[in-house]
């Protein structure tokens, strides 16, 4: 028992912080500017194959610097010639926007790299069990991905709270046209907030794509649990962000390890009714049910408290 | 999410000549309902139509929260398909007990489940609007979608329950095996559902939800509750979209977690927004032609995808409104007769205009051959006209056409730009205004 | 007005289907092969219509069916049973008798269920529909369909022949099942209890886990859950990314056992499992292998690869396309009906070598099934997978005699 409540806990520590890396940059763009980027799955897959790529030329350390880079640069691109002219039709227009630039990364990210999973590996460095914990191997791997989210973590809250940009950034979450009355061009801190935010998804990538499956359907994969973290984590707060992401890590992962259900406390129902609803219901263990305790999450908080757990701002 | 822009129409302005046109814009459509499957008549265009029939009825049902009442929604299709799987257990339960119910009566089963569901879920979701009701409505439809695959005794798990149409009574002797009678079925209820949803934006609740969408503060100081308005104007949708899913149902004759999912619910969204959510007849449009780039796009290209993420990126950043409104903005000129001063215009910028387009496909279509490994096998067929794409000489067509037709289109569309201010004031000196 | 020109740009766009589909000529016999070719599962969907295109270029080479050339008309499904549907419904309005399916067994639900809908509706235009790979046994069991043909042994029969196997084999003792939570993963874990429990009761069931279909990204807690319950083996019939990702998070957390697979072996597997390292650890069943070193099928590997530049994943295609022929011309016609009849029964010796017949009484495939390890390779064995420079190994054969199932069948026929 005590070696599933520690191994479930490290589990969910570690998919928590893979969400946060995905979600911090997400969480940057929806609080500062609105816009349901539903592309930011899409950044994070580019960052993948990006990564993925340059590690063939140049290697990984390199590549774990240039690809974000690279996808900022993208995304600023996205953010200028796209959401900007978008921006004055109102939300929808913006999320719809994504919605059409998720649909061609897909299938540009084909077209380049093809449909089948990329032979994307742990650099060598890395390549080794970090501890054994009851006869289970934790790889040094995964202590780099949650070495890299806690330092972005920290590096982000820093540039928000103790530098000017962070200022106007912070100003902008709760006062966005004062600022631009203030005279600060808003636009290019969209711009910039918007490159920083895909930039950040494509680290994710990088450091996600090897531990993970490197393929052209792996932004679907991750899409509305982002908007789930950000949500229930409270807009525009880093973190909340922070929060949700371990939240919902553990919760998904205590969830698996449990195997109970209606029929396990109660007893199981008399076979003779056959199967019905109640049947379902009574036999689903919690461990199904697992991936959709999110969104009741999600629901719940929404409905008890708007502005998310530790937002400020109702959204 | 409140700055849907959208232009009530107006209710004042019923001149006798207005009447003339509103029914026969009406007439039109219904002529049209019942006369293209008798022009059309292979096989592929009468399921085509019924799609299209099914598609417009779900895209005005969510045009009811987007584009009257304000509500951006994420989770449409959870009412379409409970409709959709209500209405199969109701066909199989009328086959079972031999129960006198004729089959077009069936989308009323659909109607009412969704009005069910409807009114259950929508008193929790629309307390608010904006953002925290998209979210809402996104986890509720991955919450019933995940259940559908759970729930294996209603929903039939993955391969969802099937039906069989002509198992039910027949009515005037059509049992609804062949396709046209289907489509009958699906259009009657089209025109009947868009004849009721109109009438539904002229009703005061009609114009209250206009009113929620544009200033919900002040519709709280006329002493009207938003929240209650927000929810009947959700009850309606769930009633129409029910009603579009038991049709599809009957359509398809199966019902499955497909109907519940998350694209279900992004295409209704796109061909909501496509179309134009400021005008009644927008959704429409926007069925149509999303449903048919569903239909043939996957049939010419392999990069289907792409043209689908271009075009809809284009159509977001280029014409906000959606085709509904890029027609509409014609109707002065119309009315002012001024419009023939535009058209020579358009006719000369039409010609680069497509050759770009060509050259801009042409370059998909061969980076797709190269991508795929078959160029040198490859032939791209453009208006019928062979290609090969490891061909220089195709390269060089592309460039030239993607190169040379935008310049020259950039040039004749200013020429555009200039016809159109020239129509526009004299439209304006003629008392007719945008 | 800017706005007015660039959307006018855009329209043309909308204008695509001025594209040509080409024209073929009447003498042709054309099959629908509705499968994705876009979206999560064009992968897989792509890789089968290659076979299938370079099997109908082999039978035209040699004459064609009954002097006819044998056309494949590719029809994008998307993985979704209503567009399924729809794309029938093409097949049926360009004259196409013939469809073939693989993938999604709601779809191949759907798809079995339109075709008898069709054909009864339709008398004198009748389709057959070719199933090769969707394997949820309902499908030749209650729902079984007289114009559906079955050539992937279904997953009941898999098990039937993994469990005949697994009999011999006394280090298993403890065993787990995960599989996906949804029709086919639970006909997986339902038949494997069934089956061990009367075949080698002294096989303790471990754990036994379903888990949601295709949106676990982590599979570490699974992976957890197997190690506390001390399993040597697992059963999975997880495909796609499901199988790839919860081997890696096998491979990463050092867990120390067998993997027993339904398709290890699909598109991208075999990179995930050269990644893991899992050298002869992981098992699949399927219908035969090349490096069995049946000669015909060496000899077929070879000159696939060379032309298509991928492996086999689908010998059972190779017996459907090359019965499809043996029964045209048993029958002297391409009429569906007549074929139909002439497939009822009809004795064929399969690509891997072995009887197979096609059971009247379901039109289910019966063929031997072959067990084999996914390691590195001896020179005995001259085919890698995805250029990992590690293959599959053939662990044991299982005669069509103990890869068989009775069934449930009860056949309407016209």
């Amino acid at each position: 028992m005590l070696e599933l409540i520690v191994i479930s806990t490290l589990n969910g520590v570690l998919f928590g912080m893979l969400l946060f890396l995905l979600s911090s940059g997400l969480t940057v763009i929806f609080s500062m500017m609105g816009v349901l980027n539903f592309a930011h799955a899409s950044f994070y897959m580019l960052g993948a194959f990006f990564g993925y790529q340059l590690t063939r030329w140049i290697g990984f350390w390199p590549a774990l610097i240039l690809a974000p880079l690279l996808v900022g640069a993208v995304g600023m691109a996205v953010e200028r010639y796209g959401l900007r002219q978008t921006h004055k039709h109102g939300h929808v227009a913006e999320l719809l926007l994504t919605f059409g630039l998720a649909f061609a990364i897909e299938q540009v990210v084909q077209m380049i790299w093809g449909k089948l999973p990329m032979d994307y590996r742990v650099p060598e460095l890395l390549d080794f069990p970090a501890f054994t914990i009851f006869s289970t191997n934790y790889p040094a791997y995964k202590m780099f991905m949650l070495l890299v989210s806690v330092v972005i973590f920290i590096a982000l809250l820093v540039v928000l709270k103790r530098t000017r940009v962070g200022l106007i950034v912070q100003a902008a979450l709760t006062h966005p046209s004062m600022v631009a009355h203030l005279g600060h061009n808003v636009g290019r801190v969209f711009m910039l907030v918007f490159g920083v935010g895909t930039a950040l998804a494509a680290v994710a990538g990088v450091i996600a794509g090897p531990a993970l499956v490197t393929q052209s359907d792996m932004a679907a994969l991750l899409g509305p649990i982002l908007f789930v973290v950000i949500v229930v984590g409270g807009l525009g707060s880093l973190p909340g962000a922070f929060f949700a992401s371990l939240l919902i890590g553990l919760l998904q992962t205590f969830a698996v390890s449990m195997n109970g259900s209606l029929a396990s406390v109660f007893g199981p129902l008399d076979p003779s009714t056959g199967a019905s609803l109640l049947t379902d219901v009574w036999n689903v263990t919690i461990a199904q049910i697992a991936p959709i305790l999110p969104y009741v999450l999600l629901v719940l908080v929404l409905i008890v408290r708007p502005m998310g757990l530790m937002g400020t701002r109702e959204t | 999410m409140t700055e849907l822009t959208s232009s009530a129409p107006s209710p004042t302005g019923s001149t006798p000549a207005r009447n003339i046109g509103f029914y026969a814009a009406w007439g039109i459509f219904i002529l049209a309902v019942v006369l293209l499957p008798l022009i059309f008549r292979s096989g592929g265009s009468h399921t085509t139509f019924s799609l299209i029939g099914i598609a417009a009825i779900f895209a005005l049902s969510y045009n009811i929260l987007l584009g009257q009442t304000g509500l951006l929604s994420f989770g449409h299709a959870v009412y379409y398909g409970l409709g959709g799987f209500l209405a199969v257990h109701g066909m199989n339960a009328i086959a079972a007990h031999g129960l006198p119910v004729p089959l077009p009566f069936v989308p009323l089963i659909g109607g009412f489940a969704g009005l069910m569901f409807g009114i259950v879920i929508g008193w929790v979701s629309t307390q608010r609007a904006g953002t925290v009701f998209a979210m809402i409505s996104l986890g509720i439809g991955e919450l019933v979608a995940s259940s559908s695959l759970i729930l294996r005794s209603f929903f039939g798990g993955e391969a969802g329950i099937t039906t069989n149409r002509t198992d039910l009574p027949a009515l005037f002797g059509w049992n609804f095996g062949p396709q046209i009678q289907v489509y009958y079925l699906i259009g009657f209820w089209l025109v009947i559902s868009a004849i009721a949803m109109y009438a539904l934006t002229r009703t005061p609740l009609g114009r209250m939800c206009n009113a929620v969408r544009d200033n919900p503060e002040r519709v709280q100081f006329i002493g009207y509750d938003p929240h209650v308005i927000r929810y009947l104007s959700f009850c309606f949708a769930g009633f129409f979209a029910g009603i579009a899913g038991a049709l599809a149902a009957i359509n398809f004759e199966i019902a499955n977690a497909a109907y519940l999912g998350a694209v279900q619910s992004g295409v209704v969204l796109f061909a909501t927004f496509i179309g134009g959510v400021s005008y009644f007849f927008g959704p429409i449009l926007g069925a149509i032609v999303v449903t048919m780039l569903q239909l043939e796009l996957s049939d010419v290209t392999t990069v289907w995808q792409l043209y689908f993420g271009i075009i809809f990126i284009g159509i977001v950043m280029f014409a906000p409104g959606g085709l509904a409104s890029l027609l509409m903005m014609h109707r002065p000129l119309v009315r002012a007769g001024t419009l023939s001063m535009i058209l020579p215009a358009y006719l000369i910028a039409i010609v680069p205009t497509l050759l770009f387009a060509c050259g801009v496909i042409l370059t998909i279509e061969i980076l797709a051959a190269y991508s795929q490994g078959n160029a040198a096998s490859s032939t791209i067929r453009l208006f019928r006209i062979p290609f090969e794409a490891a061909n220089p000489m195709t390269w060089l067509a592309a460039a030239v056409l993607t190169i040379g037709g935008f310049f020259v289109a950039r040039m004749t569309w200013r020429g555009v730009t200039a016809a159109w201010d020239r129509a526009m004031t004299a439209a304006r000196e003629r008392g007719y205004h945008a | 007005m800017r706005k007015l020109m660039l959307a006018a740009l855009a329209l043309p766009v909308l204008a695509l289907p001025v594209f040509g589909t080409p024209a073929s000529a009447a003498d042709t016999v054309k099959i629908g092969y509705i499968d994705p070719l876009s979206g999560g599962g064009a992968s897989v969907g792509e890789g089968g219509l290659k076979t299938f295109q370079y099997l109908a270029d082999q039978i035209n080479a040699e004459g064609g069916i009954l002097g006819q050339k044998v056309e494949i008309v590719p029809l994008d499904n998307k993985t979704n049973p209503q567009e399924s549907l729809i794309q029938a419904q093409k097949a049926v309005d360009a004259g196409i008798h013939y469809i073939t399916q693989g993938n999604g067994s709601a779809v191949a639900a759907a798809l079995s269920d339109f075709v008898a809908k069709h054909n009864s509706r339709n008398p004198g235009k009748e389709m057959l529909y070719f199933n090769y790979a969707a394997v949820d046994p309902i499908l030749t069991n209650e729902k079984c369909n007289y114009w559906h043909f079955r050539w992937d042994a279904n997953s009941d029969i898999k098990m039937e022949a993994l469990t005949n196997y697994m009999k011999g084999v006394p280090t298993i003792k403890k065993v787990y099942l995960i599989n996906q939570d949804y029709s086919f993963g639970q006909s997986v874990r339902t038949e494997a209890r069934k089956m061990l429990a009367a075949k080698r009761p002294d096989v303790q069931i471990v754990g036994d886990e379903l888990h949601p279909l295709l949106k676990i990204t982590d599979f570490a807690p699974y992976i957890a859950k197997i190690k506390a319950s001390g399993a040597d083996s697992v059963v999975t019939g997880n495909w796609g990314q499901d199988i790839a990702l919860l081997l890696k998070a096998a491979a990463d957390a050092g867990l120390k056992v067998n993997w027993y697979t339904y398709y290890a072996g699909g598109a991208g597997g075999p990179t995930a499992i050269k990644q893991t390292g899992l050298d002869h650890q992981v098992f699949q069943i399927n219908e035969g292998i090349p490096n069995a070193g049946y000669k015909p099928s060496v000899e077929f590997e070879k000159t696939f690869r060379a032309k298509v530049h991928m492996s086999l994943w689908y010998p059972r295609a190779v017996n459907e396309m090359r019965m499809f022929k043996a029964a045209a011309e048993k029958a002297k016609s391409l009429d569906p009906v007549k074929v139909a009849a002439a497939l009822e029964g009809l004795e064929f010796d399969v690509l891997d070598g072995g009887k197979g017949v096609m059971r009247k009484e379901d039109h289910q495939f019966l063929q031997p099934i072959y067990i084999s390890s996914f390691g590195s390779l001896t020179d005995k064995e001259p085919f890698d997978e995805e250029g990992t420079g590690w293959g599959w190994k053939e662990v044991a054969k299982v005669d069509t005699a103990q890869a068989t199932l009775p069934t449930t069948c009860k056949m309407k026929r016209p």
